[in-house]
């Protein structure tokens, strides 16, 4: 079938697309993750070697995004599973919606300098 | 006192005045021209308050004959025109042009998900396939009785909601889950399905929850509530969804 315009869905849709595209890119890094712990297994020193590659803005700052979307993934299915168990669920599906981006804003406010204080000492000093 | 020629101007001006001009941008689609859809524009003198039906059957009668699609009752209850109105599933009949922002071109395509065989009129055999697998019709077991079924308030109001459908499939051609897999059951039979489990009559229930118990029955359902937002008849379907899914699971309905 050709493709037409984009369908305008509203809250519900794009907080499936969100948690849809956080669960692809946690999967990826749970790949990843098995990889480099596994090779523990290779030699103590191989896993030190590829981790202090790890140590680097970029890095520093995907492990934000990965805050992130593990964040949201998790609250976000939260709420899926009281839109399917609690019986008012659906009808106050918007509301459970800002309910998280709200946690998930003050969360990751929160995570800003715990998790980036590595990058934020090296780019700006002591 | 107002000659003749002005009581004509002033009809002629009362009559054009309240007319805007829009553009419907419609997906056309003509399996006997070309293989792919493309969009073309139309401009149209039309009353604000008026409908996209409206707009639709002006195009067909003064400007394309040739622009198919379905009406039939154009009045919300048939459930003939549920086509993609600037993104979004609704019926041409209920929706009008004022709450379109008419400034922007209207755009018009036929519903996702089910293929489409000429402009906007798709092939709903697929739809009505699943209508039909959730056996859509009352069953019961023993004598009849003479008598009509009686049924209390409360029960009657147990499936009230679910009564409402048109079989319109803006809910079921809402979907993303049935856009990527049209052997998913889809809303609208969910939706007719939970009326008849939910009927303290009906003693089929059990049938019924065991079809949509199936790998593309209720539990495909991702919760994206595209579907609630689509119905024109403003059922909650979601929500019976989600009490067929738990009624799964308790055995309780």
């Amino acid at each position: 079938m050709p493709a037409g315009t984009l369908y305008r869905g509203r809250e519900g849709m794009w907080s499936w697309v969100a948690h849809r595209v956080t669960g692809v890119l946690i999967f990826f890094f749970l790949f990843v993750h098995v990889l480099d712990t596994a090779l523990v297994r290779v030699s103590p020193e191989a896993y030190d070697d590829v981790v202090a590659t790890y140590k680097t803005p970029v890095v520093n700052v995907m492990e934000y995004g990965l805050v992130a979307a593990i964040l949201f993934h998790a609250l976000n299915g939260l709420r899926v599973v009281a839109v399917d168990f609690w019986s008012k669920g659906a009808r106050y599906q918007k509301q459970m919606l800002w309910t998280v981006v709200a946690i998930w804003v003050v969360l990751m406010a929160g995570a800003f300098y715990p998790v980036l204080q590595h990058t934020l000492r090296t780019l700006f000093g002591s | 006192m107002a000659t003749p020629t002005t009581l004509d101007k002033l009809e002629a001006d009362s009559t054009t005045s309240h007319l805007i001009t829009v553009t419907f941008r419609v997906r056309r689609f003509n399996p006997e021209v070309a293989a792919e859809a493309s969009w073309q524009d139309f401009q149209l003198e039309i009353d604000p308050k008026e409908r996209v039906l409206d707009g639709l059957h002006k195009i067909k009668w003064d400007q394309d004959g040739s622009l198919t699609f379905r009406r039939s009752c154009a009045h919300g209850i048939c459930g003939s025109d549920a086509m993609r109105i600037n993104g979004k599933n609704r019926l041409a009949c209920k929706t009008l042009i004022k709450d379109l922002n008419p400034s922007k071109p209207i755009t018009v395509e036929p519903i996702k998900g089910l293929t489409v065989l000429k402009d906007l009129v798709v092939d709903m055999d697929p739809f009505f396939q699943a209508y039909r697998d959730v056996m859509p019709f009352l069953i019961t077991k023993g004598n009849e009785p003479t008598r009509e079924r009686l049924q209390t308030a409360e029960d009657r109001e147990r499936f009230d909601d679910t009564t409402k459908c048109i079989l319109c499939a803006a809910c079921t051609s809402s979907c993303p889950v049935f856009w990527n897999d049209g052997q998913y059951f889809g809303p609208a039979a969910i939706v007719n399905a939970h009326r008849f489990i939910f009927d303290s009559r009906d003693e089929a229930g059990e049938q019924r929850l065991e079809i949509l118990n199936d790998k593309d029955g209720v539990w495909r359902c991702r919760t994206t509530f595209n579907c609630t937002d689509a119905c024109p008849r403003g059922i909650e379907v979601t929500k019976a969804i989600q009490e067929v899914k738990r009624a799964l699971i308790t055995r309780r309905y």
